[in-house]
């Protein structure tokens, strides 16, 4: 039996002897690897921006806002008919154990000016649980008191962005801001949590007392009107058995007859996640699906010139015979040589693939994310592509009738 | 007897008919003779030659090679014996294109498995005995006739194989390469021991051998000890 290492030499060295040709018959390889590697990398990007994006709004989340839900589950326009209290979420939170917090939301884009400086953000206003929901801690400063949100304090809490484009080197607390003109005095600096995984900067917000923002910054048509609740869920599971009690505390709260539909949307972020995740990952495998499809029909390309090599290199095949290979000598030769071609390829596919991933990322909106297994996993594919499509034309080779082979001009 | 053929037939099917290529040749060539198989082109000389030499199958007949039934063997049994038992040189050189010498005369010990060292010692051996050490590292189109033939036989004996089967080896070369082939198979055959069959249509050829077997239109003719 013949040794891997002749086997290995020998294959190089056809492959070397038509080096022009060779890289013809690998194309189809390298288009295929580095198709696969790109659109895994695309796949897998959006799946860990996803990850992140979840990460930073926190876990086990239920958004409850007003708008129509009718009898048919047909949503009504977003916030329709503004219908919750902040006070609703106090109720949730106290009479449902499933939920552990819930935060009141109001917000709105505002111009925020210091001295000369002004600058355009988004404002919240909420309280302390908003925080514990999103597990977001101080940089330095204070949270919300008691006081600041029973008495309307006008006070605020920045993002780093905000302190950066309002301040830049100067300390921010205890000095004034003001906020539609309103004069808010600044108690504290967040940690700074860079952007979530859609490219949002989390740091370009202020957040100032719930109770403030509905007496005296945003305009409600109600008291303690809020724009949403944020809930946050003991547990994943909880997220999906706590909506029917919501569901009937709200109306209850809100009067709602037999007959009338509501007038909130309860959202499981934690189910949009899990259902995006899902949908990501159909997506990668997918992209990638198709993709494998070049691979496939970059084998047969392989196939083709192995036969004509094969045809080629009859008297070749003879001449070996004749001196005694057997079989399966002369069937690893053919398919070392193609498995040769398809990994060369698939090597060349590696790195084509890489520059594609860099070029995506520095000049597209998309993140691709390479990882190690996403890289072996086309590379083997197209080992065994070479392998596959080798074998007949290996097969075929062993086949000669070693006389006939030695007569072949 | 190392070689025992008896009532050997060969045919190929020729448009619905057969046709009889061999007709029943019964033969016994011994270890160490110097055998030279002879007659007119087209009569079987080769045939017969594949047959012995384990290349091809007879349609009937037995055979029997170092007491091996070779009727018997498939096609990787008959790789072997040949690998082990048979070197060949044929009349084109057979040698494989760019590829050196050394590496040509490598080849039946990488069917062998014999380790990579020890083959490229046993063939630097091996053409040193033909002659063309200093040749070892060209390959087929930088030698001329008479050398590559002698890569050739290089290759048939590496492998102390018993048996030489030489079909019209100086076919392709001119007179005087041709004695030097020649020449070669003679030392082979007194100095080496091997059992040298070779198949020529020259009587000049023929004349280095020690037993001519003729063959016409498929069967043995004569079968005679050359007197020299
Ligand atoms: N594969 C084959 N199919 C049909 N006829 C063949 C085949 N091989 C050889 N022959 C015929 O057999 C005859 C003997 O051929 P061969 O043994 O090569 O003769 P030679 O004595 O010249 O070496 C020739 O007539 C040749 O045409
Ligand atoms: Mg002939």
């Amino acid at each position: 039996m013949i040794d891997i290492q002749t086997i290995t030499n020998i294959a190089l060295r056809a492959v070397k002897a038509n080096k022009m040709r060779s890289v013809l018959t690998s194309l189809g390889i390298i288009i295929g690897v580095s198709a696969v590697i790109i659109m895994l990398a695309i796949g897998h990007g959006a799946q860990i921006s996803l990850q992140n994006e979840m990460k930073s709004m926190g876990s086990n989340l239920i958004i409850v806002r007003s708008g129509v839900t009718t009898s048919s589950g047909a949503r009504g326009g977003h916030g329709s008919q503004p219908s919750m209290k902040a006070s609703d979420g106090d109720a949730i939170q106290n009479r449902i154990a499933k939920i552990r917090y819930a935060a009141p939301i109001l917000e709105e884009t505002a111009q925020i000016v210091y001295g000369n400086a002004n600058w355009s953000t988004g404002i919240t206003g909420t309280d302390n649980r908003n925080f514990i929901i999103k597990d977001w801690d101080l940089a330095y400063g204070r949270f919300f008191s008691e006081a600041d949100i029973k008495n309307a304090n006008k006070v605020a809490i920045l993002g780093q962005t905000v302190v950066n484009e309002l301040f830049g080197d100067v300390d921010p607390l205890g000095k004034t801001i003001r906020i539609k003109g309103i004069p808010f005095q600044v108690i504290g600096v967040m940690v700074k949590r860079g952007q979530t995984g859609m490219g949002m900067d989390q740091d370009d917000t202020v957040f100032i007392p719930i109770t403030t923002a509905q007496k005296k910054v945003m305009g409600i048509k109600f008291p303690d009107q809020v724009k949403f609740i944020l809930l946050q869920a003991v547990d994943a599971a909880s997220t999906y058995t706590s909506q029917d009690e919501i569901t009937s505390l709200l109306r209850q709260r809100h009067n709602l007859g037999v007959n009338k539909d509501n007038d909130f949307v309860i959202m499981n972020l934690t189910q949009m996640m899990e259902m995006m995740e899902e949908s990501t990952k159909i997506m990668t495998i997918l992209l990638g699906s198709i993709a494998s499809i070049s691979l496939l029909v970059g084998g047969i390309g392989i196939m083709n010139i192995m036969l004509v090599s094969v045809t080629e290199r009859t008297r070749e095949i003879g001449i070996r015979m004749a001196i005694g290979a057997k079989t399966w000598d002369i069937r690893w030769q053919f398919l070392m040589e193609s498995l040769v071609l398809s990994l060369l390829g698939g090597i060349a596919g590696i790195l084509i693939g890489l520059l594609g991933v860099e070029l995506i990322n520095h000049f597209s909106s998309f993140t691709a994310k390479v990882n190690l297994f996403y890289i072996m996993l086309p590379f083997s594919f197209s080992g065994m592509v070479g392998l596959i499509f080798g074998f007949f034309p290996a097969y075929k080779a062993s086949k000669l009738n070693p006389i006939n082979a030695l007569r072949y001009e | 007897m190392l070689i025992e053929v008896k009532n050997i037939k060969k045919s190929y099917p020729l448009d619905g008919l057969k046709l009889n290529i061999l007709k029943g040749i019964s033969l016994e060539i011994g270890a160490g003779e110097f055998v030279a198989i002879m007659g007119p082109s087209g009569s079987g000389k080769s045939t017969l030659m594949n047959i012995l030499g384990c290349l091809d199958q007879p349609t009937s007949g037995t055979y029997y090679l170092d007491g091996i039934d070779v009727n018997k063997l498939d096609a990787d049994g008959l790789a072997d014996i040949r690998n082990r038992k048979i070197g060949f040189v044929f009349q084109g050189f057979n040698l494989l294109s760019r590829t050196t010498a050394l590496e040509n005369v490598e080849l039946p010990m990488v069917y062998a498995g014999i380790p990579a060292a020890e083959r490229r010692e046993k063939a630097v051996k091996a053409l040193q005995k033909v002659g063309l050490k200093e040749r070892m590292y060209h390959q087929p189109n930088q030698l001329s006739g008479g050398q590559q033939q002698r890569v050739a036989i290089a290759r048939a004996i590496v492998n102390e194989a018993p048996i030489i089967f030489a079909d019209e080896p100086t076919g392709n070369l001119d007179s005087k390469m041709s004695l030097e082939i020649m020449d070669l198979f003679t030392r082979l055959n007194k100095d080496l021991g091997r059992t040298i069959i070779l198949v020529t249509h020259e009587e000049d050829i023929a004349r280095f051998a020690d037993r001519v077997i003729k063959i016409v239109d498929g069967e043995i003719h004569s079968d005679e000890k050359v007197i020299k």
